[in-house]
């Protein structure tokens, strides 16, 4: 169960421990933490769920996958290299030390 | 004075209703009345992921505990509201308490339409709308291996395909001379019956169901050219009615659905209304064009969005762009806009490699685009459409043109 630490839009840094198996968006959810959307539910659909990986953050992530790329195309903050879904980002010991920023915008 | 939302109906719209309104300000107590037992929850999984299993319940709520008390939002479950009291500003609940008001909030939502037909009351008919429904089918599905499904709708065709995909035979039924006839171009329609045949699913289009005949452990569904379909389970996906009941009954206007402005205000200063069970003179249509009320999780959540604002005392018109999706098989639809009216169509990519968009034109103005399997031109349309950006049917279709670039 990898700590993973959200920035919310006002600055403030929230630990959350993701059950494996957990993206990082169903997390944000169940601990209701603001500005992320999620309007599709997981399905990547809608890009509403969008964070950026913080440069300290340690952990080890697969690259986005063609789809995710894709509608990365669509967030409504600016994209970046360090863009990604957090539906995509699903909880496993590697992700231990994420860091992601919550954008000010989803939609 | 004391402020009090009551907002009726923990749907999606209901539950981002009351969220929104906090994050807009609202600092008075937000009362939420739910008529079903459960937390508010998904709708889209329960004809997809949920109902072959790979979604478990435990996924399905919209959103924990901990927004309801962090967010003082004091959701009721298993409450009906009956009657609004509009002189005294009180929602009255099926047990005869009532709830003061200050901002009332329509979430009402919709209910399936019934099958009407003899037969269509057996156990072995089935709908999909909410939790309880999803579950008992979920449990006859594992047993059956026939089914028809009636309606050739998103509801229908996605029941279809999880229970193709679940080892079930399944033929689809559907009155229209195609399916998707009410919300999807002929392209589009042929694509997917298209898609669902090379599963093995059967299609009986252009004809209507006149009974179900019970059969020795199992039914049979019989149409209106005296085709009988063997079958142990059959789902029902023809449409939705919206639940104006509580609203026509206290005088506000109802036009199809609860009529609200472009602010989701009803016709009482004090009741906004918001999701399925509203209606609206589009943003999108051509001016003289009348109210409707369109079915998405989309509009619920951006509907519900502009009447909190309203109710924060901040009013916004509701401009956001209607967007859709359904999942079926390896397919990945995605809709925006709405295309009704659409003079010209092109598609951009290739309908034999299953990856493509088609861009639907009133006149020279873009007004809607379906994608199949391309999420990046889908996000893209959505912005093109918000902006009212310029696009020739040439530059839609040549896959050379940088879509990006036009919504600069």
């Amino acid at each position: 169960m990898p700590l993973v630490t959200y920035i919310l839009r006002d600055g403030e840094r929230r630990e959350i421990d993701v059950p494996d198996g957990t993206s990082v968006m169903e997390a944000a959810i169940y601990n209701n933490l603001r500005g992320i959307d999620a309007e599709c539910g997981g399905c990547l659909s809608c890009a509403t769920c969008h964070v950026y990986i913080d440069e300290s953050s340690t952990a080890q992530l697969p690259p986005p996958d063609e789809s995710e790329s894709e509608l990365l195309d669509g967030v409504a903050a600016e994209r970046r290299p360090e863009s990604r879904l957090s539906c995509q980002l699903v909880a496993n010991a590697a992700m231990n030390g994420l860091i992601v920023q919550i954008p000010q915008r989803q939609g | 004075m004391n402020r009090t939302l009551v907002i009726v109906g923990a749907s999606y719209a209901g539950v981002q209703l009351a969220a929104s309104a906090r994050e807009y300000g609202f600092d008075g107590r937000i009362v939420l009345l739910g008529d079903e037992p459960d937390a508010p929850y998904q709708r889209p999984p329960l004809s997809k992921a949920y109902l072959s299993g790979a979604f478990s319940e435990a996924r399905l709520p919209l959103r924990s505990q901990a927004f309801f008390d962090e967010e003082r939002i004091e959701w009721m479950p298993s409450v009906r509201a009956t009657y609004i009291d509009r002189a005294r500003h009180e929602v009255e609940l099926h047990d005869g308490t009532r709830i003061g008001y200050t901002h009332l909030a329509l979430t009402t939502g919709a209910r399936v339409r019934k099958l009407d037909c003899p037969g269509a009351k057996l156990d072995a008919v089935h709908y999909l709308r909410d939790l309880r429904d999803a579950r008992r089918l979920a449990q006859a599905a594992r047993s059956a291996r026939h089914a028809v499904v009636i309606g050739g709708g998103y509801i229908g065709l996605e029941a279809a395909a999880s229970l193709r995909q679940m080892g079930i035979d399944v033929t689809v039924v559907e009155t229209e001379a195609r399916v998707l006839a009410r919300v999807a171009s002929p392209w589009m329609s042929e694509f997917m019956q298209r898609a669902h045949e090379l599963h093995g699913i059967a299609f009986r289009c252009g004809r209507e169901v006149v009974t179900v005949q019970p059969e020795r452990d199992a039914v049979s569904v019989v149409l209106d050219d005296d085709t009988h379909l063997p079958c142990e389970l059959v789902v029902v996906g023809i449409g939705v009615v919206p639940n104006t009941e509580i609203a026509a009954e206290c005088g506000l206007t109802v036009t199809g659905g609860i009529a609200v402005d472009e602010c989701a205000r009803t016709n009482d200063p004090a009741i906004v209304a918001a999701g399925d069970c509203a209606s609206f003179v589009p943003h999108w249509a051509p001016a003289d064009s009348r109210a409707c009320r369109v079915e998405s999780v989309q509009n619920a959540n951006d509907m519900a969005k502009t009447a909190a604002a309203t109710i924060a005392g901040r009013p916004e018109p509701y401009r956001a762009v209607p967007w859709f999706w359904s999942d079926q098989y390896d397919l990945k639809l995605q809709m925006a806009g709405i295309n009704t009216g659409f003079t010209h169509h092109v598609v951009r990519g290739s309908v034999e490699e299953k990856k493509f968009s088609i861009f639907y034109f009133r006149d020279d103005a873009l007004i809607a685009v379906d994608s199949i399997n391309r999420p990046q031109e889908h996000m893209l349309a959505r912005k093109l459409l918000a902006k009212g950006a310029k696009l020739t049917l040439n530059e839609a279709q040549d896959s050379a043109f940088d879509l990006k670039g036009a919504t600069q």
